[in-house]
C-alpha cells in the first residue's frame, strides 16, 4: 500500500497540540478508499486492520501521556508546593495546635502556632521577640502558649535544638531591648505599639515576598544558619540605623535637619518594605522566562520527534514488507534529522547550498537512489543559478533514473567569481553522440538552459564508467 | 597480504557486530570497546594496527581516546567513523590525531579499504570531510602565518576537489595523469596541514558551523 502521507518535517515552524493530528491522519488513512479497497475481505485485511487500529490507540495512549508529562513539567514548582501543602492539611481540617519538635528553638510554641496560621515561624518568632521588648508581652504569651500546647510526639531520639537560630534571636532581642531601653518606649504607652505592630507587619511582607527562601526556612535546616546570621546581622544593623535616626530625631537637633532625617527614614523604610517585592519581582521574572525558553524548547525537540521519527516508523512498520520503500523512509528520516540537528538553519529559497540540499533531496525522495551531496562555501541564489540548480537537477534525475548507479555524488563550490556543480554517478554510462537529437533530457534540460543563461555544462561519459556533469554557471548573472 | 589487527570502539554493540561482519578477510577483529576506558585499556593491552573510532561515546567520546593514548612513539593508527556530520565533530577528531575520518553509512569494501589505508600510513577522506576541508581553508581572506602550513598547494585542491565530488583514489589518478601512491601523498599532506596548522580559521570554522 502506498502511503499519502509524506513523513513531515516541520522545521522550526511552532509545535502544535501532538495528540490529534497523527491519531487523525492515520485513521483518515485507514478509512480512506484505497485503503478500505485494498483491506476488506480478506483475513489478511483484517489483521492488518487490527494492527493498524491498535498502532493508532498506541499513538493515541502516547501523545496523552507526552501531553500529561509536558503540562506537569510546565510547572514544576508550583505542582509540589501545591502537594506539599495538600499534604499538611489534609490528615483534619482543624489541625490541633501542637508543639513540633524537630526545628525548635525554645520549645517549639512558634513553630506550632506558625503552622496553624500557616505562616513562616520565622515571622511569629521576631514577633515574640518585638512584644517581649513591648512590656514584656511576649514572654508572656510565649509561656502560656508552652504551658497550653501538647508536644509533639516523636518516635526515637528527639532532634536538638537550632542554637544558631537561637542566637541570632537572641541577638536580635538584645539590639531591640537596648533600642528600648534608650528611647524609654519599653515603659509603655501607646508610642510603642506603633513601632512593634509595624514591626511585625514589615516581617510578613519580608517573608511573603521570597517564596524560595521561606521554602528553604521552612525545612529549618541547620545549613541555612549562615545566611540565617546574615540576615540577623543585617537586621540589627537597620534596627540600630533607626535607633540613631529616633534620637537624632528626639535629641533637639536643628529643626531642618530633623525633617530631613525623617524624610529619609521614612524613604528608607518604604524602600525596605518595596525592596524585597522587586528583588523577587526580578527573580520571578528570570526564572519564568529560562523556564519558557527551556519549555519551548523541548516542545519544538518533542513536535519534531513526533511529527518525523515517530511518524516514520510507524509508517515503515507498516510497509515491513516493502524493503524498498522501507529503504526510502529510513533514508529520507535519516537525511531530515540530518540536517535538523547538524546543518546551520538556511532558507532553501534564498541560499545555493541550502537549495542544492533541497533539489537533492526531492530527487533522492523521488526515485530512491542516495544523493551524497557536498557543498562547499554559500552564496545568495541570483537568476542564474536558479537555471543552474534546474540544470542540476535534471542531471540528478537523469543519474537516478538511467544509470543503475547505486548512489550519486553532488558536489557543488562556490567561489569568488563563479559557481560549479558536478553531479558524478557511477552507473552504466553511455555514448554521448548516440543520444537522439530529440531527447530533452541533456540537449535542452542541461546544456541549452545553461547556455541560455550565460553558463556552460560538459557531460563527460564512457559506457561503464558512469557519467560526470559539470554545470558551471557566473555569480553575477 | 598481511592482515590487519582491528580494535573497534563504538558504544553500540550492534554496530560493532555489524563492522564486524562486513568486514573483508584481510582485517582481523581483535577486539572491541564500549567506552573512552575500556578503549584506552585494550589499545594499551592488544596493541592494534588500526582504531576504528567512535566519535561519540560515554566518558568524553574518540577525542578523549585519542587525547590520552596519542603520544610521542605510539604506532597505534585511529580512523574515526561516526554517525555525526557535524564540521566540528570531523575537524575534531583530524586534530586529534585521527587519520581518516568515514560516515558509518560507509560500505564494507569501502571500510575495508579504508583500514588498510590507515594502517598503512596514508590518509582517509570521505567525500564530505574533503568538502569541510576545502571550506575551512578557502573561508578567509587573511593571510596566513606559516604558508607552508597554512594554505593548500593547487594540487592538493584538486586532489581534494575530486575527493569530494565522489571519486576513489585510482580515478583521481587517473584523472590527473599522477600515480595511487602520489594522490595518497597529497591527502596525506593536506592531513598534516590540517592536523598541524594552528590558524584560528580552522577552529573558528568549525564552532560557527555548530549547531546553535
Amino acid at each position: 500500500m502506498r502511503t499519502p502521507i509524506r513523513a513531515g518535517f516541520p522545521g522550526r515552524s511552532p509545535p502544535h497540540s501532538p495528540a490529534v493530528p497523527i491519531g487523525s491522519e492515520v485513521r483518515r488513512q485507514k478509512e480512506g478508499p484505497e485503503g478500505r479497497d485494498a483491506l476488506s475481505g480478506t483475513s489478511q485485511g483484517h489483521a492488518l486492520m487490527r494492527a493498524v487500529r491498535r498502532r493508532v490507540t498506541m499513538l493515541a495512549q502516547m501523545s496523552a501521556v507526552t501531553d500529561c508529562v509536558a503540562e506537569m513539567s510546565v510547572i514544576p514548582e508550583v505542582g509540589i508546593r501545591v502537594r506539599e501543602t495538600e499534604v499538611s492539611k489534609a490528615p483534619e481540617a482543624y489541625p490541633r495546635l501542637v508543639r513540633p519538635v524537630k526545628g525548635r528553638v525554645i520549645a517549639g510554641v512558634a513553630q506550632g502556632a506558625a503552622a496553624q496560621l500557616r505562616l513562616d515561624p520565622v515571622v511569629l518568632r521576631l514577633a515574640f521577640v518585638l512584644l517581649t521588648v513591648v512590656d514584656g508581652l511576649g514572654f508572656v504569651a510565649y509561656a502560656a502558649l508552652w504551658m497550653f500546647t501538647p508536644k509533639e510526639q516523636v518516635k526515637g531520639r528527639e532532634p536538638g535544638r537550632d542554637w544558631g537560630q537561637l542566637a541570632a534571636y537572641g541577638v536580635l532581642w538584645l539590639a531591640l531591648a537596648a533600642f528600648g531601653w534608650m528611647t524609654g518606649a519599653s515603659s509603655g504607652g501607646f508610642g510603642t505599639w506603633p513601632i512593634a505592630v509595624g514591626g511585625i507587619g514589615a516581617l510578613i511582607l519580608w517573608q511573603q515576598a521570597d517564596p524560595g527562601r521561606r521554602q528553604r526556612w521552612m525545612t529549618g535546616a541547620v545549613k541555612q544558619v549562615s545566611t540565617t546570621w546574615v540576615r540577623t546581622i543585617i537586621g540589627a544593623l537597620l534596627v540600630a540605623v533607626g535607633a540613631v535616626g529616633f534620637l537624632a530625631a528626639s535629641g533637639e537637633l536643628a529643626k531642618a535637619r530633623t525633617g530631613l532625617v525623617f524624610t529619609a527614614v521614612v524613604v528608607g523604610g518604604i524602600l525596605m518594605i518595596a525592596a524585597p517585592y522587586l528583588a523577587s519581582l526580578v527573580k520571578e521574572l528570570q526564572r519564568e522566562r529560562t523556564e519558557r525558553i527551556r519549555q519551548e524548547e523541548r516542545a519544538e525537540v518533542a513536535a519534531h520527534v513526533h511529527d518525523s521519527v515517530l511518524h516514520t516508523l510507524t509508517l515503515i512498520q507498516r510497509n515491513a514488507s516493502d524493503a524498498r520503500e522501507v529503504t526510502r523512509l529510513a533514508r529520507s528520516q535519516e537525511r531530515e534529522l540530518r540536517n535538523w540537528l547538524y546543518q546551520p538553519k538556511q532558507d532553501a529559497d534564498a541560499t545555493l547550498a541550502a537549495a542544492v540540499r533541497r533539489v537533492a533531496a526531492e530527487e533522492e525522495d523521488a526515485h530512491g537512489v542516495p544523493i551524497e551531496v557536498v557543498c562547499v562555501g554559500d552564496c545568495e541564489l541570483t537568476d542564474g543559478l536558479v537555471a543552474l540548480l534546474h540544470a542540476a537537477r535534471q542531471a540528478m534525475v537523469n543519474a537516478a533514473k538511467y544509470s543503475e548507479s547505486p548512489v550519486i555524488s553532488v558536489y557543488a563550490e562556490v567561489e569568488a567569481d563563479e559557481v560549479t556543480v558536478f553531479v558524478r554517478d557511477r552507473g552504466k554510462g553511455f555514448v554521448l553522440d548516440d543520444v537522439p537529437e530529440d531527447r530533452m533530457g541533456i540537449r535542452q534540460s542541461i546544456i541549452g538552459r545553461m547556455e541560455r543563461h550565460g553558463g556552460s555544462a560538459r557531460v563527460r561519459t564512457e559506457p561503464g564508467d558512469g557519467t560526470e556533469v559539470m554545470l558551471t554557471m557566473k555569480r553575477n548573472t | 597480504m598481511k592482515t590487519v589487527r582491528v580494535l573497534i570502539v563504538d558504544d553500540h554493540r550492534l554496530f560493532r557486530s555489524g563492522v564486524r561482519a562486513e568486514l573483508g578477510p584481510s582485517i582481523q577483529v581483535i577486539g572491541e570497546a564500549d567506552d573512552v576506558d575500556s578503549a584506552v585499556a585494550a589499545i594499551a593491552d592488544l596493541e592494534p594496527d588500526v582504531v576504528l573510532l567512535d566519535v561519540h561515546m560515554p566518558g568524553g567520546g574518540g577525542q578523549e581516546v585519542l587525547k590520552r593514548v596519542l603520544g610521542p612513539g605510539s604506532q597505534v593508527r585511529f580512523l574515526a567513523l561516526s554517525v555525526s556530520d557535524a564540521a566540528e565533530d570531523v575537524i575534531g577528531v583530524i586534530r586529534g590525531g585521527a587519520r581518516g575520518y568515514v560516515t558509518k553509512t560507509i560500505s564494507g569494501a569501502e571500510l575495508t579499504d579504508a583500514i588498510i589505508r590507515v594502517s598503512d600510513g596514508d590518509a582517509v577522506f570521505s567525500p564530505r570531510l574533503a568538502g569541510f576541508v576545502l571550506d575551512a581553508f578557502a573561508s578567509t581572506e587573511a593571510p596566513p602565518i606559516d604558508p607552508e602550513l597554512d594554505s593548500l598547494t593547487q594540487r592538493e585542491r584538486e586532489v581534494l576537489r575530486l575527493i569530494a565530488r565522489g571519486y576513489a583514489y585510482k580515478e583521481i589518478a587517473k584523472e590527473l595523469f599522477i600515480s595511487v601512491k602520489t594522490v595518497e601523498t597529497h591527502v596525506s599532506s593536506v592531513l598534516r596541514k590540517l592536523q598541524l596548522s594552528n590558524r584560528h580559521e580552522l577552529s573558528r570554522w568549525a564552532t560557527a558551523r555548530r549547531l546553535v
